[in-house]
């Protein structure tokens, strides 16, 4: 009887539109050491420069195939499958991004394996590997199992933290190619790629430790600018509701809720948002709230932690010059 | 051309959601049910493209409780020609894979052209079941589209993906899901509140799909537990007098926040 930590558990690493290892990675390997032996999956052009940033990461081992960059999602299912022939993993782990829950979700399709969605963690228990869940946007915690074989399991982005950088065993690691076999399965082709243009040095949205958002009460895109410029004294990211993003302010990868990004941070800074039920399925689980908004009655208010009814052109602006003056004095 | 348009039925997200303790499942008897908006959405573009192009038959197929049939007569009143329900008790509890494999067989017997759906459902937020049908089914699929152009035999649009805009193109028959970028879902009007009044809805069963619920091969997801997350504890709420922002910078500032 293998011990679980002798397990393999097949990671499927999602990489960037400029080649690089999606942020995710850190967070889904960091998850799959703690079921067992990591085996990273990475598909696409020149994946094998990626494998040593992988084994820092914490894969033991890296598995590559080559893939077709035209053609969408079919050809990582197919390198997925060869991959879990190869390895006969006791977990697949992918992100619950566009891309990686659609590889994992047409794999487990396909080969029959039960399917747990959007997971915040996984873990052990006395029956196997377990999926947890923050169903209704963290209204409830809900905990999935598979009624037999390998699950296949997306992890919510910056659900997972990332062990400290340095701890990964690193070093040099001999990627392993896959001899694919295609599928043939008819797939769309992507004609071309727009790099989404983001001011790059903000955290990202999703594994951000404090999270600023701005929504309609910032009355305009100039006027959003406001909002950047807290989270720049906070080293925040940036966030928006849903009606911030109908309205132009910024673009719609911004959106928190539930059709948008779900975060958890430590601090999220609520400005000019209302509260509506849409928007607290995305942030409501956040360690610390706070909300500015000119309306008392605004819901944000019943689950703020401290609260301020007011002008966000008044009270901010004061915020960030008392940031600023706290951090140089 | 025949669209085919997934309309889910989901708990009303401006009412309270709930969640059976005991199995883990949606509480329908305790929510109210209405067409997801980003189904709604979908149908949109279908109705869209059937407005400017004859000859565009519109079909919507749900997998649903027979008690949710009222929301699928919106999608009617809204415009579309017929609709078509799978109604099973073995599906209480259907994980994505058995939704998929069911609406794709379902697909598959109504007949189509193009599949739209919308990018994730508000309940479950899964997001993969149109991918799913389009694997199960062999055919091509572009997911998360922010626009849509509809042309014969093909289907073309904008995929907001992870950190890019990729502009993707798939032959038909094909399945697409759209995102909430694109136009609100039009109001049904009187006269179509009326025809679809006299709709037969087609209903299904998983017997005439030859899809099973809990096969032996076939792995399932299953819920094993839940719980109610505790409420906030209320908080500090301060009205500014003029010193608001300096009072939060403390109060960030003590908590190690700023
Ligand atoms: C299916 C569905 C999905 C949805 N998904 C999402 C989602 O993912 N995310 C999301 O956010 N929404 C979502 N919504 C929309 C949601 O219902 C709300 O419409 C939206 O969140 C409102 O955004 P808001 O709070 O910015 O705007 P409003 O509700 O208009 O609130 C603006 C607030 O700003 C305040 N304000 C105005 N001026 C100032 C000022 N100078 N200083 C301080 N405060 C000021 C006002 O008092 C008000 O409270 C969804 C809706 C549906 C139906
Ligand atoms: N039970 C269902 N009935 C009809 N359509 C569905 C169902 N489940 C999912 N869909 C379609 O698939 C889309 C994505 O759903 P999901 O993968 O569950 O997030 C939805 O917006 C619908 O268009």
């Amino acid at each position: 009887m293998s011990t679980p930590q002798d397990q393999t558990i097949l990671v499927l690493l999602d990489r960037g539109p400029d080649g690089q290892l999606a942020a995710s990675a850190a967070g889904l390997l960091a998850a799959a050491v703690a079921l067992g032996t990591p085996v990273a999956l990475i598909v696409g052009e020149d994946a094998d420069a990626l494998a040593e940033r992988a084994a820092a990461l914490g894969a033991a081992r890296v598995l590559t195939a080559p893939g077709d960059q035209d053609a969408l999602t079919v050809p990582a299912v197919d390198a997925l499958q060869a991959a879990a022939g190869h390895v006969t993993p006791a977990a697949v782990i992918a992100a619950h991004s566009v891309e990686g829950r659609e590889v994992a979700a047409r794999f487990a399709l396909r080969t029959g394996a039960a399917l747990a969605l959007d997971a915040v963690a996984v873990e052990r228990d006395e029956e196997g590997i377990v999926a947890r869940h923050a169903a209704y946007g963290g209204d409830y915690l809900v905990t999935s199992a598979a009624t037999f074989g390998a699950p296949v399991i997306t992890l919510r982005e910056g659900s997972v933290d990332a062990p400290p950088p340095g701890d990964g065993a690193g070093g040099d690691i001999a990627p392993e190619v896959l001899d694919v076999t295609p599928s043939e399965a008819p797939a769309a082709r992507v004609e071309s790629v727009e790099p989404a243009r983001e001011a790059s040095d903000r955290p990202d949205l999703r594994s951000a430790a404090k999270v600023v958002s701005g929504g309609r009460g910032l009355g305009s895109a100039e006027q959003f600018a406001l909002v950047e410029e807290l989270a720049d004294a906070l080293g925040a990211a940036v966030g928006a509701s849903r009606a911030a993003v109908d309205a132009g302010f910024v673009p719609a990868s911004h959106q928190v809720g539930q059709t948008g990004v779900s975060v958890s941070p430590q601090l999220y800074v609520a400005l000019g948002i209302s509260g509506a039920i849409q928007h607290l399925a995305g942030m409501q689980t956040a360690s610390t709230i706070v909300v500015i908004n000119t309306d008392d009655k605004a819901p944000l208010f019943e689950i703020a932690d401290f609260g301020v009814v007011g002008d966000v052109f008044t009270v901010v602006p004061q915020l960030i010059e008392a940031l600023r003056s706290e951090g140089s004095s | 051309m025949r669209i085919l348009v997934l309309a889910k039925p989901v708990p009303d997200t401006y009412g309270q959601r709930t969640l059976s303790l005991e199995t883990g499942l949606a509480d329908r008897d305790a929510d109210v049910a209405v067409l997801d908006e980003i189904s709604e959405r979908a149908l949109e573009v279908a109705l869209a493209h059937a407005g400017d192009h004859d000859g565009t038959e519109v079909v919507v197929l749900a997998m649903a409780p027979q008690s949710l049939q009222a929301s699928l007569r919106k999608a009617l009143a809204m415009g579309a020609h017929d609709a078509v329900q799978v109604v099973d008790d073995a599906l209480v509890g259907a994980d994505a894979v058995l939704t998929a494999e069911v609406l794709a067989a379902a697909a598959q017997r109504t007949g189509f052209d193009l599949i739209v759906a919308g990018n994730a459902s508000t309940d479950g937020s899964g997001g993969v079941v149109p991918a799913m049908i389009a694997e199960r089914l062999g055919i091509a699929c572009a997911t998360s589209l922010s626009s849509a152009s509809i042309a014969d035999g093909e289907v073309r649009g904008e995929r907001a993906s992870d950190g890019a805009t990729l502009t993707v193109c798939a032959a038909l028959p094909a399945v697409i899901s759209i995102t909430e970028a694109l136009p609100d879902p039009r109001m049904p009007n009187f006269k179509g509140i009326m025809a679809a009044k006299k709709k037969e809805i087609e209903t299904l069963r998983l017997g005439d799909l030859g899809v099973e619920a809990l096969p032996d091969d076939v792995a399932r997801s299953i819920m094993v537990e839940a719980s109610e997350r505790p409420p906030r504890e209320a908080g500090t709420i301060i009205t500014d007098t003029g010193d608001a922002g300096t009072q939060l910078a403390r109060f960030l500032v003590a908590n190690r926040l700023a």
